[in-house]
């Protein structure tokens, strides 16, 4: 058993967390006085700086702590989180992410940002930027801290007006073996306002009784401040607080030179924050960096722990499992799946009641084994589209539009494996509708639509498909414009007839841009031929609806996974075949009438709509003699639907998808293979490709009508 | 043309029709007896099938098509080599019918001559190189250009012929 390398699991965590600030930065920006907003944005950055300066990522915590004083102005209402501030902060989140996945290369721009965003805030509030420029921070570095982070303000006598809060803590005995920095706290505390600190060293037992992971000192902290510090402590322990003694005591008005002895009050923060580090070397030896290299066990405890203390986020246990076990996992269930088919066969042969017993019982076993395989795979489509909203928002700067991004069915789950496929293929299609579709507001104010424009994004199951849409009201596509420039390209002809959906295909041929000047987003004529690959290569299709003056929508109809489907077995000839369960809507019986007067009506009744029907043994070229009675599999695709004509039908059965070689990938009707129980491999048909022939077929039946 | 490396060459000799043909035998992974093969309807028929191998679903190829060759049903003789080869880059596992295997031997690298241009009845870029073994001669097919051919190369035989389905 290996542990995983601690830092990628702070990596990882990090880059969640990163994600989770990003989008409260953009909620803040449509909703600034939203209290819990700030709070949980605020919780992101406290959590990726805790657990940078445990992993040793030193940069990274300096840079947020600073972000985080800044941003502390805006959790305290002292400023509002204008755009500007925003977009500053989202600057900041990205450096963060650079020194997390670098954190060994020196990053400029750090102080740039950090200057900017204390600009930002200083508009408002001057002296937010006055505390980390604290003097005594020499004194601090002498003390060879793995933190060269700011000193606590100085204290300052002078004002008596303010109360004085005596707080009291000893951390749990375990603190420093989860990595806590007791002199990081302390300096957090110091940053609330002037204070003393002492330490209570009275319960440290004899040199031979100490035990150096554990930590016996205490602090006693005169803290001089004009409101009540508690909710400010609770920050600073949120980690600790189960375990920990804490006390907060207020001071009757007072000076502290009339409670405490002079000397500590007057030498105020270096020389008693200097007393803890004396005895240190002794008690504490090396805290936080050595134990997260040394003992990664504890460190994954101390992982296991935080999500419970993370408070008011929305909880719900989970533990991070790597990808490629989940994969793993599936292909093993896939073969389990056929092993079970097969067993179920020679049960069914056999006369043995135990045999088909055992049979059965592991037919429900592993159905149910493999849908809970394939739900863990699931995720929702949420986590894809969100990634979306910072694009357009930059998109939405570079461009000088003013975009409103409204995203539609975020819970939509899809197979993990898809979800990654489809981040680029989705990036290009909102830049296309952003760049391309969107006009100006100036030109969308002439054309008396409103100067904000409007992109969305959704995602809803369909039969067995999930589509996903990208829809603008923009200036739709420019079918002539399209058409010109296939002619200029060679694609087609002048003289070439083409179906308005056939010409809008065209944008995804290899090459094919009708953006006029090619800006840094798009218009080099890369991209939608890549959409439509990918998208293929995910046995999904794409639709492509437009409107001049009114926008376009793209669809992308792509099936819900990639691995393992229920199947309706049935047989054609010699041949057997797979249907997705999850698209047939219903068997029936083709009446002896229709079979009779085969030629020219290829319609079925099915209570009172007309469907289409194909003979797949004529599709498919059978020769052996047909049955007698032949039943009609209805399935659905997206809108339509369609009668297959089959042979028989054999039954259900669970179906593991094996793609087609490249040998076979130009025969449409077939999405993939499958093996079966006895072992004889058998196609899955491809539904869409048989409904969208159908309806073809339907068609042309009809204009045939309309010539006769 | 590929040029043959120096020194003999490991081939496996197999038979289809009269004629002996020999595949290199570093691309051949196991050589299977006459299982189930699944036709693909509307398939070439030089790919008409699909057979399982170990949980895969592998194309099964029949060079006699590309070779013009007469196709009778299987018989007790009836191999299918499995190898791997390239197609547009990507390493594909595909099924290779034979009338009967041989054996595995060395071809002398000198006793290999190019394909001539004329006097023969196959397609002259199929064949890599005919060598010669006990007065015989062996076809060494060019794998890799029959099955990428494959793909543009329309199904000009009849239709595909009912095979040995389930």
């Amino acid at each position: 058993m290996s542990f995983p390398d601690p830092t990628e699991t702070f990596r990882q965590e990090a880059r969640e967390l990163l994600e989770q600030l990003e989008q409260g930065l953009l909620d803040l920006e449509q909703n600034p006085a939203n209290d819990d907003l700030i709070n949980s944005t605020f919780r992101a950055l406290h959590t990726i700086k805790g657990s940078g300066a445990m992993f040793g990522f030193t940069a990274v915590a300096n840079f947020v702590h600073e972000f985080e004083t800044a941003f502390d102005q805006v959790r305290k209402g002292q400023t509002v989180a204008t755009p500007a501030l925003i977009e500053v902060a989202l600057n900041a989140k990205d450096h963060i992410h650079k020194l997390i996945e670098q954190p060994d290369t020196k990053l400029a721009g750090g102080e740039a940002i950090l200057v900017a965003l204390r600009a930002v805030i200083d508009g408002a509030n001057a002296p937010a930027a006055a505390v980390p420029e604290a003097p005594s921070k020499g004194a601090l570095i002498e003390l060879d801290l793995d933190m060269p982070a700011e000193a606590p303000a100085p204290a300052t006598l002078a004002d008596l007006t303010e109360s004085i809060w005596r707080i009291r803590f000893h951390l749990p005995g375990d603190a420093l073996v989860y990595g806590t920095n007791p002199l990081l706290l302390l300096e957090e505390i110091a940053a609330i306002g002037p204070c003393t600190i002492t330490a209570l060293t009275d319960a440290i037992p004899s040199l031979e009784a100490i035990d150096p992971e554990v930590t016996y000192l205490g602090w006693q902290v005169d803290l001089t401040t004009a409101e009540d510090p508690s909710a400010a402590l609770d920050d600073v322990f949120m980690f600790l607080r189960d375990g920990m003694e804490l006390s907060v005591v207020k001071l009757d008005g007072a000076s502290p030179a009339a409670t405490e002895p002079t000397a500590p009050a007057i030498a105020a923060a270096p020389a008693p924050i200097a007393a803890p580090p004396a005895k240190a070397p002794v008690a504490t030896p090396k805290p936080a960096k050595a134990k997260a290299k040394d003992t990664p066990a504890p460190m994954q405890e101390a992982k296991a722990a935080q999500p419970a203390e993370k408070d008011k986020a929305p909880a719900s246990s989970s533990m991070r499992v790597d990808a490629e076990r989940l994969d793993e996992l599936m292909d093993r269930v896939g073969e389990l799946v056929i092993a079970q088919a097969r067993l179920t066969q020679i049960a069914a042969m056999s006369q043995d009641g135990n045999l088909k017993t055992i049979a059965e019982e592991l037919e429900r076993l592993s159905s149910g084994l493999r849908d809970t395989t394939m739900g863990i795979r699931m995720v929702p489509i949420g986590t894809l589209f969100s990634r979306f909203r910072r694009l357009v928002h930059d998109l939405s700067r570079d461009l000088d539009k003013d975009i409103e991004f409204i995203t539609t069915g975020e819970d939509t789950e899809l197979d993990k494996t898809m979800i990654e496929r489809l981040a680029d293929p989705l990036v290009h299609l909102i830049r296309n509708s952003v760049d391309h579709g969107l006009e100006s507001p100036e030109k969308r104010l002439a054309a008396g639509k409103p100067p904000k424009g409007t992109v969305r994004l959704s995602a809803v199951y369909a039969g067995a498909e999930v589509a996903i849409s990208v829809s603008d009201d923009g200036a739709g596509l420019n079918t002539e414009r399209i058409r010109a420039k296939a002619e200029e390209n060679g694609l087609i002809t002048a003289e070439t007839k083409l179906t308005e959906q056939e010409l809008n295909q065209l944008i995804f041929a290899p090459g094919f841009s009708t953006a006029k000047e090619v800006t840094s987003l798009s218009g080099r004529g890369v991209g939608m031929d890549v959409v439509k690959r990918t998208i293929d290569g995910l046995r999904g299709s794409i639709d492509v609806a437009t409107k001049p003056g009114a926008g376009s929508t793209m669809t992308l109809r792509l099936p819900l996974t990639l691995a393992i489907i229920d199947g309706m077995l049935v047989r054609v000839g010699n041949g057997r075949y797979t249907i997705p369960l999850s698209a047939v809507e219903e068997c029936v019986e083709l009446p002896d009438g229709v079979e009779a007067n085969a030629r020219g009506r290829n319609f079925l009744d099915i209570r009172g709509s007309l469907v289409p029907f194909l003979r797949l043994r004529e599709v498919f070229n059978t020769a052996a003699p047909a049955e007698p009675h032949q039943k009609v599999v209805i399935v659905s695709s997206g809108e339509g639907r369609v009668g297959l004509v089959v042979d028989q039908i054999i039954g259900n059965n669970q179906t593991v998808i094996k793609q087609l070689s490249k040998l076979h990938s130009a025969i449409k009707s077939f999405s993939g293979a499958t093996i079966l129980g006895d072992g004889t491999v058998a196609l899955i048909l491809d539904t869409a490709h048989l409904v969208g022939f159908g309806q073809t077929y339907v068609d042309r039946n009809k204009s045939e009508g309309k010539a006769a | 043309m590929k040029p043959f490396k120096s020194g003999p060459m490991k081939a496996l000799t197999l038979r289809l029709q009269d004629e002996l043909f020999a595949i290199e035998a570093e691309s051949v992974r196991e050589i299977l007896d006459l299982v189930p093969i699944t036709e693909v309807p509307n398939a070439p028929p030089f790919v008409g099938g699909l057979i399982n191998v170990r949980g895969r679903v592998v194309p099964l190829a029949d060079l006699r098509v590309m070779f013009g060759m007469d196709r009778p049903p299987p018989d007790k003789d009836t191999r299918i080599v499995v190898i791997e080869i390239e197609i547009d880059g990507e390493p594909t596992v595909a099924g290779v019918l034979a009338d009967k295997v041989h054996d595995v031997t060395d071809i002398e690298a000198a006793s290999i001559e190019e394909a001539p241009r004329v006097g023969m009845r196959w397609r002259a870029d199929f064949v890599r190189g005919i060598g010669k073994r006990n007065g015989g001669f062996i076809i060494i097919p060019d794998l890799g250009r029959i099955f990428e051919t494959q793909g543009v190369r329309t199904a000009s035989s009849p239709a595909s012929e009912e095979r040995l389905a389930s």
